[in-house]
């Protein structure tokens, strides 16, 4: 009799759909258990899926022996050596690539925010010719793979005198060709109303106006989103940068860590982890503060 | 509307009578300049980064070319090679193994924890996070690093395993037999974005649904198969169609994970990664085109079948 005890506590909402309501729902035993279940199930599954990074971040404080036959996560003996070997251990101080690496990520944010949010406002409001045409062409190349034009593109940065700059790295961004931003922001800028453009242009403001007075301020959830995805990615690329930066002084903190292993301290795992975090720190902080516009950027596009 | 829907929902609006078309071509040229002021930046990247090295690439993919001298008309040479270059079928195998085992696997996982997850409850937002930082962190070099570590002879894995009394001498990365699954393992650990999709595409499911399900007694398994499921099914044709394509790409984690090698005996030598070496190890720049123009070709096909594959089990509510 399970069911008559728990009508009396119904909402009168959930008394007219005819289903418990969440009060109901915990006082039922088997109800319950479920949850308990389920909620033992899930801390399992998260501490499965975050204890390697939890691990690698304890063992970067270790002495190498020791992260070696340690699997657990206990603090004692603690050393920091890993960190001072570490950001010393290739050609050049980390700190060098650290930088190079910002300059990178710097450069591909204000581009793709630049060129990105003009394509879209073209596509989203204003009508011209072959429009429909180059908007399937835009969705296109988001799914083309790189591969397909990678050498021709580095023949050409090659021809030009830029391979060992980070221009092969920048330059595309500000040519929008991170398509997947551009339809991130059509998408966005569809759903604000368009009387609010209607007005700036009966007040006379032209496109130009319209875009950066309207717009920008009232995409900027979308701004942040691109920023955001834009940072974390290309902190981590690797694929790209490996092809144009051959000379260790313009190495990105991926192509650093990745040298690890073909350096003398290619078996120093105190070093390299020391290293990792430090290179994750940057992603790991951007998650913590954006995860907001993350989750809603990937949810209102599909994601990637 | 996700990228794959909107390409699949794409047409041309045609204006019914002369009147009609003359007001429309009428609108249509007011924006006209500003448009493609506007489109400047992407359309000359269209040009110049995209379709420029595109058709670059086919001319190249009929040539033999070094970099250093010009290159070579060799006709089909390049691609009469690939009947024969046992290394690059191996490479198509190995990543077709990849991407057939751990897409399916990957978005499996993350369309259960979503629906684990599902419906205001407790903790959600804590175990949202947790299980979408590893997406975040999974393609940087830092954790395929990790992963070297992990699954070495004397790596956490086999630690945790010497704990519970199994001998745990396999050095699961230098092992031909699991190399390749260490990495279709860190593939299924970056499930959270696509559950993060599956998440919001799970809420816009009207609740009325589920409760009229129930009223006529359907249970649990019912209502994720007869409503779950098929409404939920464009979303995971989407996530299907754009995985399928990216892992198809993958080459960071085989790279680190075998240090550029594709070893132990090419069992992690993915697609890129041997197109990668052909190009830009041996400078065979005409091979590598024609590699990559045969992977256009082999995506496209694939998304081609998923796109017909779709009229059988993907239902579109509108």
């Amino acid at each position: 009799m399970t069911d008559l005890s728990a009508r009396t506590e119904l909402s009168p909402e959930a008394a007219i759909t005819g289903t418990a309501g969440p009060a109901a729902r915990n006082r039922r035993p088997g109800k319950l258990g479920r949850s308990l279940l389920k909620h033992l199930l899930l801390i399992a599954a998260s501490l499965v899926m975050i204890y390697p990074v939890l691990w690698m971040l304890v063992s970067s404080f270790r002495p190498t022996d020791v992260i070696f036959r340690t699997p657990g996560l206990w603090v004692n003996d603690l050393i920091i050596e890993n960190y001072t070997e570490g950001w010393n251990a290739l050609s050049d101080p980390f700190t060098t690539y650290l930088i190079n690496s910002a300059i990178v990520v710097i450069g591909a944010i204000a581009g793709n925010l630049l060129s990105c949010s003009l394509a879209a406002y073209a596509f989203a409001r204003l009508q011209f010719r072959f429009k429909a045409v180059w908007f399937s062409i835009m969705l296109v190349t988001i799914m083309l793979p790189i591969h397909v034009v990678l050498v021709p593109q580095y023949i050409l940065f090659n021809y030009l005198g830029w391979v060992n700059t980070f221009i092969p790295l920048i330059l595309p961004k500000f040519l929008a060709t991170d398509a997947f931003f551009v339809f991130l922001m059509v998408q966005f800028i569809r759903g604000i109303p368009r009387e609010l453009d209607e007005a700036a242009r009966i007040d006379g403001c032209g496109h130009w106006q319209i875009f950066y007075r309207i717009m920008v301020p009232l995409m900027t959830p979308a701004l942040a989103t691109t920023a955001i995805f834009t940072f974390i990615w290309v902190w981590s690329e690797f694929f790209t940068s490996l092809i144009y930066l051959t000379d260790p002084t313009k190495y990105t903190v991926p192509l650093a860590l990745r040298s690890f292993l073909d350096s003398t301290s290619g078996s120093n795992w105190g070093a390299m982890f020391a290293m990792s975090i430090v290179s994750l720190i940057p992603i790991f902080l951007a998650f913590l503060f954006g995860q907001r516009y993350l989750v809603k950027g990937i949810a209102t596009t599909g994601g990637k | 509307m996700s990228v794959v829907s909107e390409l699949s929902h794409i047409h041309v609006e045609k204006p019914k009578s002369a009147e009609d078309r003359r007001a429309r071509r009428k609108a249509a040229g007011r924006d006209n300049k500003a448009g493609y002021l506007f489109l400047a930046p992407w359309l000359i990247g269209l040009f110049l980064i995209t379709i420029g090295p595109l058709i670059a690439s086919l001319y190249l993919s009929f040539t033999e070319y070094s970099l250093i001298e010009a290159p070579i008309w060799t006709g089909l040479d390049n691609y009469v090679r690939m009947i024969d270059d046992a290394r690059l079928h191996n490479a198509l195998q190995v990543t077709f193994t990849y991407v057939v085992v751990s897409v399916p696997l990957q978005l499996g996982v993350a369309l259960a924890i979503a629906i684990l997850l599902d419906k205001g409850m407790r903790g959600l937002a804590f175990y949202r996070s947790v299980f979408y930082l590893p997406s975040m962190l999974g393609a940087s070099v830092a954790i395929a690093l990790l992963w070297r570590q992990i699954f070495g002879t004397d790596g956490l894995v086999n630690q945790i395993l010497r704990l519970f009394g199994f001998e745990a001498t396999t050095g699961w990365i230098s092992d031909p037999r699991y190399a390749l699954w260490t990495i279709v393992l860190l593939h299924v650990w970056t499930f959270g974005s696509p559950m993060v999709i599956f998440l919001a595409g799970l809420r816009q499911i009207p609740s009325m649904y589920h409760e009229a399900a129930s009223m006529d007694g359907a249970g649990r398994w019912h209502r994720f198969r007869h409503i779950t499921l098929p409404l939920l099914s464009p979303i995971i044709f989407f996530n299907l169609v754009l995985q399928v394509i990216n892992a198809f790409q993958s080459f960071t984690q085989a790279f680190v994970v075998s240090n550029g090698t594709g070893g132990p005996s090419d069992s992690t030598m993915f697609y890129s990664l041997y197109l990668y070496q052909r190009g830009f190890g041996e400078f065979e720049m005409g091979y590598a085109a024609a590699m990559a123009w045969l992977l256009v070709v082999i995506v496209g096909a694939l998304t081609a079948i998923n796109f017909w594959a779709s009229k059988y089990w993907v239902f579109y509510d509108d």
